[in-house]
């Protein structure tokens, strides 16, 4: 299926729940989604049978700046050989979204590492803590507002 | 009759201070403490392996920080792991020595600004002998900081009481 027909499928059966889409244009096709309904739309897109996207390849976090962050999801059917991206906006203010870990097991350690290094919370992970940097550390340090600290636990930071 | 047996039973005689032959056995049994974190472990590991020879200085790595007198720092200290360099540090036994291998070790290397989460120098934390420059550094770099090690060690006293 192209870009356009998968995004027609997910559109018709989710309606208000996709705000936006890039199909042309673009080197990998994305659907917007929205923070509240993406495990809907993504066990949808994996279990439908014109879709069949049964591979997560990769979650990241995205600071898009000025209060916007963002998740990114690239799928992959390795069934049907076909892709697309879905996108998912979400504010600083209000970092929800909620996760996927129940459709695919991969989001896991990808939702911990969007939640460590972007303090994006995924409503119903099962063991939402930091995986990469320790626990006692404070802040989100791929955010682009993140300040450095002078100290971590008695060593100076800064060069 | 072997070479060893000769130069005993002719009663060969060579006159030395304690302190010279207690810094030289030292000198010449270098065990390291064996843990690398980046790069840099790789080209500790071709040290130790057969082409460089690291076992040929007395140098070989050990598994417990009780057994070692050098600890390597070979690679990017993390703020995450330089609370742990630090306990193994303080598990070793004196007369203990460190040797900050590469530009990681020695100043933060390439994440000297950007680099929220790396340690910028392990002598932060623990003091440090020799350094090592290189990114990384090459097997006969880290060969000469030992050698430079032993040459310190050589020059120091074990026996006199170190003055301030």
């Amino acid at each position: 299926m192209t870009a356009q027909e998968i995004h027609d499928v997910v559109k018709s059966r989710f309606g208000d729940s996709i705000p936006d889409a890039r199909l042309v244009g673009v080197i990998d096709p994305y659907i917007k989604v929205a923070p509240d309904r993406i495990k809907d739309v993504a066990a949808f897109l994996r279990d439908d049978e014109r879709l069949r996207f049964d591979l997560l390849m990769c979650l990241s976090g995205v600071d898009y700046t000025g209060g916007k962050l963002g998740v990114v999801y690239h799928l992959n059917s390795t069934k049907l050989d076909q892709k697309i991206v879905l996108k998912v906006d979400v504010t600083a203010d209000h970092p929800h979204c909620q996760s996927v870990e129940s459709v695919w097991k991969t989001a896991n350690w990808h939702e911990r590492e969007a939640f460590d290094l972007y303090g994006i919370i995924f409503d119903g992970h099962p063991d939402l803590r930091r995986i990469l940097l320790p626990d006692d550390w404070e802040g989100h340090p791929m955010r682009k507002d993140y300040q450095v600290p002078e100290f971590y636990n008695g060593m100076k930071v800064p060069y | 009759m072997g070479l060893l047996d000769q130069r005993f039973e002719n009663s060969n005689v060579f006159v030395t201070s304690m302190d010279n032959l207690l810094s030289w056995a030292r000198l010449s049994s270098l065990w390291g403490m064996q843990f690398g974190l980046a790069c840099c472990a790789i080209e500790m590991m071709a040290t130790g392996a057969s082409h460089y020879d690291f076992d040929r200085f007395g140098t070989f790595f050990r598994g417990s920080p009780r057994q070692s007198d050098v600890m390597i720092v070979a690679g990017t200290v993390t703020l995450k792991m330089a609370s742990r360099i630090k306990t193994l540090y303080d598990q070793m036994s004196e007369p203990r020595y460190v040797i900050s291998m590469g530009s990681c070790s020695n100043c933060g290397g390439p994440y000297w600004e950007h680099g929220y989460h790396v340690l910028k120098g392990v002598d932060r934390v623990i003091p440090v002998d020799v350094y090592v420059p290189g990114c990384p550094p090459r097997p006969e770099a880290l060969m000469e900081g030992l050698i430079k090690l032993q040459e310190k060690i050589r020059a120091g006293s074990l026996i006199q009481k170190k003055t301030a």
